[in-house]
């Protein structure tokens, strides 16, 4: 063993309650941390994830026709609007085909599909409900929401006259699989449909507005025949969505609006809480690391006479500096090993004591690899970091002093 | 004449920048290989100042100290360092073994500084000296565990551990009762006899000085007598 490694080793050991002291000290600190991280990180990507349950991370749709920098008075925005309305609405992307061709070759898009949606209405009986109509092509929509997961009665396959619907839209029609309802579209086109599944997207809203159909389907109602309304992708990086609809603008002159750029006060949000957070944990690592220093320098200290009385032995400088940093990097790594286990069974507990009404976890935990191994090396080379002007101070002690004042 | 084992050449010694205290005024002193020398003096009269200079863990402010041949006045610290562990072992007054290490452990640790590591072929030879100084059933105990006197002999040991051709060593029956005194002063002259290990011991006790070969006397920082016994 380096004659360092065995030094540190036995001063670690004889300085028994100090040595546990410290480790614990370090051990909560890096508890703190990895708790607080896992929490805020398990938050956010429950909060992001329930976000995207329910949305697109891309959707594709026609450009713009009337430009609107040129109306300066709100009448005439009124007026535009309601224009732009009617004339988007029977308006297709051009050439959809190759669009989903070219959208499907773009490496960090994982999922495409191309949608027909307007306005509707559902009846049955006397019941009327203002809902979406969303004419897709099951395999391609099911890669961009979990519809499967999520379907509570029935299937997830609308067929020529079998539609799938929400909970709440459901209930609220008094319909269950295997019932029919009718669906009309303002351009006066109706059909009679089949109720083939019920889903539960975890969003209200979206459970009592959207109804999915076929494309052919919705074109027939929406009078779109051949046409569709909007491409929705999903990416492979979320955060990269905002810069793969730039780039999709930049290619297509189509409109692509990023999740990103839909729920920007989310992401405010979310960042000012990561932030905060990011905030709290240096002051955690710099009490950590004044506690590590403190220690040794007290140590030092103490230890002054030992450390003159090694230098008369022959220990060299060099390695009453390692003694120290060994011990500073020690404190580290233990406390970090002991406070990564006992952060993790904290957010476990935490996320196992809290829960929503379904079951899930209120607060949900992540304790990642990477966080742990994060944490770790925080702890290790605050621990080293800290150690360093103690053990410098111990190298440059001068050990006929040091003796003669032991 | 053969190389001494220490060579110490017009050494003085000044403590303080603003209010200089001179301590030592002008010392030579040589030691032969095998001497067995004590070192008096009043108290304050610069014995340990002295003897931390012969020890390499101090500078002279001037002059010039040859140990074992080779000149320190142009050694790093490294360097020093590396030709004390090597040259000289130390006794101090308060033992000053590690109060973190077994017995066996301290004697080893000269060996370990200057191999840097640590190594299993050195625990026969630390338990040999242990044994040498009677403490062989000792080797696993911590120093608090032992006696001033079994403390002494344990520093004794850890002296030796290198077999350096010269031991300091500063008031190492200090603190000891008589009895105990003249034990350790013999395992000294026991080492010194066998091994040819040359001794500096500083003592205030004049009954031991009587008993080695040299008496040096320093008063105020210069040697006044220097006296070897006949028949020795
Ligand atoms: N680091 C220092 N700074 C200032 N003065 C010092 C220092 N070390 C020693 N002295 C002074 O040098 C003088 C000699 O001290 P030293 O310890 O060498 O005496 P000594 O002969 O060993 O005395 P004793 O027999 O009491 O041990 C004393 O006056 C002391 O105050
Ligand atoms: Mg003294």
């Amino acid at each position: 063993m380096p004659i360092s490694w065995f030094l540190a080793l036995r001063f670690f050991r004889e300085g028994r309650l100090q040595s546990v002291l410290i480790v614990v000290g370090v051990s909560v600190g890096v508890a703190v941390m990895v708790f607080l991280s896992a929490l805020i990180d398990g938050l956010q990507t429950s909060l992001v994830a329930q976000t995207l349950g329910t949305q697109a991370h891309v959707v594709v749709r026609p450009p713009d026709e009337v430009a609107r920098p040129m109306l300066a008075s709100s009448e005439a925005v009124a007026i535009a609007a309601r224009v732009e309305r009617t004339a988007q609405r029977s308006r297709s992307i051009v050439g959809w085909q190759q669009v989903v061709e070219g959208l499907s070759a773009i490496a960090s898009v994982t999922a495409v599909s191309p949608t027909v949606t307007g306005p509707a209405v559902a009846i049955r009986g006397n019941a009327t409900r203002a809902v979406v109509l969303y004419g897709v092509d099951p395999e391609r929509f099911a890669g961009i929401y979990p519809i499967r997961q999520r379907m509570v009665a029935g299937r997830f396959e609308p067929t020529g006259t079998g539609c799938v619907i929400g909970r709440e839209l459901a209930l609220d029609l008094g319909v269950g699989e295997g019932d029919r309802l009718r669906l009309g579209s303002v351009e006066g086109a109706s059909e009679v449909y089949t109720v083939a599944g019920v889903f539960d997207l975890g969003n209200r809203e979206v459970n009592r507005r959207w109804v999915v159909i076929t494309m052919r389907g919705a074109q027939t109602l929406l009078d779109l025949v051949g046409g569709v309304s909007s491409v929705d992708l999903r990416v492979r990086d979320i955060y990269s969505a905002d810069a793969v609809a730039t780039d999709i603008t930049a290619r297509t002159g189509l409109i692509a609006d990023s999740w990103m750029k839909t729920n920007a006060q989310l992401l405010v949000a979310l960042r000012s809480q990561s932030s905060s957070s990011q905030m709290i944990q240096f002051f955690v690592i710099l009490a950590v690391a004044m506690g590590i220093a403190s220690v040794l320098v007290v140590s030092v200290v103490q230890k002054g006479k030992e450390i003159g009385i090694l230098r008369a032995m022959g220990v060299g400088r060099s390695s009453v500096l390692w003694v120290f940093l060994i011990q500073g990097a020690m404190v580290g790594l233990i406390g970090s090993v002991i406070g990564t286990a006992f952060g993790t069974g904290l957010g476990v507990l935490f996320a196992g004591m809290v829960r929503n009404a379904d079951g899930s976890p209120t607060f949900p935990v992540t304790v990642s690899l990477a966080l742990v191994a994060r944490s770790a090396a925080i702890a290790f080379f605050t621990g080293v970091f800290a150690a360093a002007l103690p053990a410098r101070s111990a190298a440059r002690l001068d050990p006929a002093v040091a003796i003669r004042n032991g | 004449m053969a190389e001494p084992v220490l060579l110490l050449e017009g050494v003085f010694k000044s403590y303080g920048n603003g209010v200089v205290t001179e301590v030592l005024k002008g010392v030579d002193l040589r030691v032969e290989r095998g001497e067995f020398a004590a070192l008096i003096g009043p108290s304050g009269s610069g014995k340990s100042t002295l003897l931390n200079i012969l020890g390499l863990l101090d500078r002279p402010t001037r002059g010039r100290l040859t140990i074992a041949g080779e000149d320190t006045t142009h050694l790093d610290d490294a360097g020093l360092t590396r030709l004390r562990g090597r040259t000289i072992g130390f006794v101090f007054q308060f033992h000053h073994l590690l109060p973190g290490l077994s017995a066996e452990e301290n004697v080893m640790m000269p060996m370990i500084a200057a191999t840097g590591r640590t190594s299993k072929e050195m625990v026969p030879r630390a338990r040999r000296l242990l044994e040498r100084v009677g403490l062989g059933e000792k080797a696993g105990s911590r120093p608090n565990a032992l006696s001033g006197g079994q403390q002494q002999r344990v520093a004794i040991a850890r002296a030796l551990a290198l077999d350096p051709p010269l031991v300091l060593a500063d008031e190492p029956t200090g603190n000891l009762d008589t009895k105990t005194a003249d034990q350790i002063f013999e395992v000294m002259r026991e080492f010194n006899r066998e091994l040819g290990v040359a001794f500096l011991i500083v003592t205030h006790d004049p009954r031991l000085a009587t008993r080695c070969d040299r008496t040096i006397d320093l008063v105020d920082g210069r040697i006044v007598s220097d006296q070897r016994r006949a028949g020795t």
